[in-house]
């Protein structure tokens, strides 16, 4: 009955355009990284095993693995965490559940939505000139923890908002209106339901702290510091230590005549710690919302 | 309509005004509710009447541009200056107008302010769970699935619910904000009978856009428009073919409105 | 003080016989004075909390400032020489000199071709996701670009000088790969995924009875978006291109890694620059403590502060603007 007319072709035929153009283009960002992951993966290949995770750099850092380093990451993005976390959830159940509109809680949102802008290398300015130097700590993991946790907490009093506003503002009132304090509500409806999105947040956050380099760079991260291989307890809060981001950045800029591999494999362990996390992080995200409570 | 069983004066409000950043809603009210009455508030949408209800438990100062001045006093005690204001929220139990399950169990939900305010016996909470699930009509229904999720029930199952919780702390005044405009006739009509019931023990304030409902309800009503009270009075004389005020007959008779 | 025993209400006359929860109510403990205390103690601690955000954006600008601020403040330092030169010798042993004009050059440089090759493609890729694409496609493609600004910088910095270097060679004939295209390319690709997410956000706003409008009236796809949706949905597709120049101006590792160590203004795209955060990066380790280079490059930090604080600001007040208009 409706036989197409001259316009309904060319509109078809105009969208059929778009699709693919527009289509193009994210292909387009797309494959070309699929492709180099994969470039990196096979350059990396011969050298990826467990023993490279477990055994120390050897011989100016041009044999062995990347034990120092991969330990010395998760010294600094527990300890950062540790730090920033409950600072920064916290900050937001202020921020969202008792703060009253006022220039005083707008002047503090602006400072979070700007201290989350803030660019990486004046992070480490910053660390350099308030924990290593001013607070006496030296170059040390905890100055370097305390660095990543200024440059983490904002992230978190955001993505703890977002979480924290998700839950409606009329099961707060059910609970004002029987008498419950602010923190009782809080407590008993506002955070067992927005716990996993702040998890989910923080999770994220972890995987951004392993991948930072100027931030620790003159906070505590060194070029090389030799260790026990194996042992977990290696390093004190006060020393100095390696890092895997650090550690990348050394061996592809500073040691000549690496073989090929060695910094492949250093990037892909880096960039699989990070997408493991990540992907941790979106999958309890999806499990979330498919469990929700109202 | 029965008579009231006592004389005295719960709650007194003298010339309270409400006001939302530079609008004023409320231009200084003054009237009485006396004890164990249903007390109906009626009038169009906007007139303030549910702004009024939050003075009586102080929730109003949630609201961020809320103002209000005047007087309100309840049991004799000026509602500003009790001793501690989740005492006076436990006081005055209230009821909004879309129904809100907690998502916890129903059992909690009925168990969520008892708990806040120190009861811990779990026999004790037993019992008034039971109690207050029986007094909202609500227990018959429920009563073999109280561990599921109160955000699951039905409008009507929810909005009794919240009557249950809102009676969980012992009120000696109640508060119902337009409790009937979320859910079915059959469950208002259940409710209605259970405000009949509960009249005995409390003060009923019944803030209703249904004209028909403060009618079949109320001992004494007030007619509320524009921030104003157009008349109060017995609810004879509110809904008799002659009120006091002409507007009064138009409103009820639906003229206007 | 605040939760006390629960007391019968007063009545003239006896009510009706007490039902059992009256009773066991008005006998309940009242809630402990440590657990009021506790209250009270946890929502200060939860204050101090927020009001700590504010402290960490002054500590910030503070503590950055305080160890330029002899340098900045004393009468051998000149801040039109420092903007305005591009003669930066910061070692030199007979004439030192601190001109930033060629670092600005570097980080503007590598930023403009940064955005020239990502907004298409950013602002392409969002008007896709959000008009073009559904259910799991649309998921997955998500998820991939997620990922994709989850790589770490260092990260990106390694592929530029493993991959993007020899690339730009061969492909472009040019005997340098480490220039302001390999360092614009990495910093396109890093900002792609914010510019997604926030046009993608700016579009999904935009109401559907604007489409349905348009559709009705016999537009094409294509038409209804660049004269109905692009103008609707502007300021946050402003936003978002705002937010991504202000990760390409602050990023360090990628482009330090990438961009090559010339302190020049580049007469190509494949002539090699430094931005003011590499060198920053670059430097720092070799200035001795307290010395005028290294309080220059404290100095330097701040206007890094100050520009992305400027962008970031414009961003935040631009979606503000969406949201009240």
């Amino acid at each position: 009955m409706f036989t197409e007319t001259p316009f309904g072709k060319y509109k078809r035929r105009s969208e059929l355009l778009a699709r693919c153009v527009l289509g193009g283009m994210v292909a387009a960002m797309i494959i070309p990284l699929f492709l180099i992951v994969g470039y990196l993966v096979k350059e990396a290949w011969p050298l990826l095993s467990l023993n490279f995770l477990f055994t120390n750099p050897t011989g100016g850092m041009r044999h062995g693995g990347i034990w120092s380093a991969l330990l010395g990451t998760l010294y600094l993005v527990t300890l950062s965490l540790l730090i920033a976390a409950p600072i920064g959830v916290m900050a937001a159940v202020y921020l969202n559940e008792y703060a009253r509109d006022s220039w005083l809680t707008r002047v503090i949102n602006l400072a979070v939505v700007n201290l989350a802008g803030v660019p990486s290398i004046v992070h480490a300015l910053f660390g350099l000139g308030a924990f290593v130097l001013f607070a006496g700590m030296g170059r040390s993991i905890l100055a370097a923890s305390l660095t990543l946790a200024i440059m983490t907490m904002p992230v978190i009093i955001a993505s703890t908002k977002e979480a924290l506003s998700a839950v409606p503002l009329s099961f707060r009132e059910a609970c004002w209106n029987v008498g419950a304090s602010r923190w009782q509500t809080i407590r008993g409806i506002v955070l067992p339901n927005s716990i996993s999105g702040i998890l989910t947040g923080v999770i994220l956050q972890v995987s951004r702290t392993a991948g930072e380099t100027a931030p620790i760079m003159f906070t505590g991260a060194v070029f090389f510091k030799k260790i026990e291989a194996g042992n977990p307890l290696a390093y004190s809060i006060w020393d100095q230590c390696m890092a895997l981001s650090m550690h990348l950045f050394t061996i592809t800029t500073q040691v000549t005549d690496a073989p090929h591999a060695l910094p492949f494999a250093t990037a892909v362990v880096l960039l699989a710690t990070v997408l493991v996390v990540n992907t941790i992080s979106i999958a309890l995200r999806m499990y979330l919302r498919s469990r929700k409570r109202w | 309509m029965d008579t009231p069983f006592c004389d005295d004066v719960q709650i007194r409000v003298k010339d309270l005004r409400i006001a939302f950043g530079n609008k004023e809603v409320l231009h200084g009210i003054t009237f009485d509710v006396p004890k164990h009455e249903i007390f109906a508030i009626i009038g169009p949408a906007q007139s303030g009447k549910s702004s009024l209800l939050r003075c009586l438990n102080r929730t109003l100062e949630f609201v961020a541009d809320a103002r209000a001045t005047g007087l309100v006093e309840i049991d004799g005690e000026d509602v500003r200056k009790v001793r501690s204001v989740y005492e006076l929220r436990r006081k005055v139990g209230m009821v909004a107008p879309l129904p809100v399950g907690l998502p916890l169990s129903i059992y909690d939900n009925v168990a969520f302010a008892p708990r806040s305010a120190g009861l811990h016996d779990r026999q004790e909470l037993d019992t008034l769970v039971q109690h207050c699930l029986e007094q909202a009509a609500l227990w018959d229904e429920v009563k073999d699935r109280l561990d599921s999720l109160g955000t699951k029930l039905s409008g009507g199952q929810q909005q009794r619910l919240t009557i249950a919780r809102a009676l969980s702390h012992q009120p000696s005044i109640l508060c119902l904000d337009e409790f009937s405009i979320a859910i079915d006739p059959v469950t208002t009509m259940r409710i209605e009978d259970v405000l009949k019931e509960l009249r005995k023990e409390m003060t009923i304030i019944l803030v209703t856009n249904l004209v028909q409902q403060a009618r079949r309800l109320a001992q004494r009503t007030m007619f509320l428009w524009n921030g104003e009270i157009v008349e109060q009075g017995p609810s004879e004389k509110i809904f008799s073919e002659h009120p006091t005020s002409q507007k009064t007959y138009d409103y009820v008779h639906g003229i206007f409105g | 003080m605040d939760q006390e025993v629960l007391e019968l209400p007063q009545t003239a006359r006896p009510g009706p016989a007490k039902e059992p929860g009256r009773t066991a109510l008005a006998r309940a403990r009242s809630r402990r004075q440590w657990e009021l205390g506790f209250e009270t103690a946890l929502e200060w601690l939860i204050r101090l909390c927020g009001i700590s955000a504010i402290l960490f954006v002054f500590g910030i600008f503070a503590f950055v400032l305080r160890e330029g601020a002899s340098f900045l403040f004393s009468s051998k330092f000149s801040l039109t020489q420092f903007l305005f030169s591009i003669e930066w010798y910061p070692t030199s042993m007979s004439n030192v000199r601190y001109g930033v004009l060629a670092l600005i050059v570097g980080t503007g440089s590598v930023t403009i071709l940064a955005m020239v090759i990502a907004v298409p493609f950013g602002l392409g890729a969002a008007i896709f996701l959000s008009e073009f694409c559904g259910g799991r496609l649309k998921e997955t493609l998500k998820i991939v670009i997620e990922l994709l600004a989850a790589i770490p910088s260092v990260v990106w910095g390694f592929i530029g000088i493993s991959v993007m270097n020899p690339v730009i060679q061969t492909v472009f004939r040019v005997p340098v790969g480490l220039n302001v295209m390999n360092g614009a390319t990495l910093l396109a690709l890093m900002s792609v995924p914010i510019m997604v997410s926030i046009g993608e956000d700016a579009l999904k706003a935009v109401p559907d009875s604007y489409r349905e409008a348009a559709l009705a009236m016999g537009a094409t796809r294509w038409q209804t978006i660049t004269r109905v949706l692009l103008p609707a949905a502007k300021n946050g597709l402003l936003a978002a291109v705002l937010l991504g120049v202000g990760r390409a101006v602050g990023e360090t590792m990628a482009v330090l890694m990438a961009t090559g160590h010339a302190v020049k203004i580049p007469h190509s795209v494949f002539d090699p620059v430094r931005t003011l955060t590499a060198t920053i990066a670059a430097e720092l380790g070799e200035a001795s403590v307290g010395s005028s280079h290294y309080q220059v490059l404290f100095i330097i930090g701040i206007l890094l502060f100050s520009i992305t604080f400027v962008v970031n600001l414009s961003a935040d007040l631009i979606v503000k603007g969406v949201r009240k208009g």
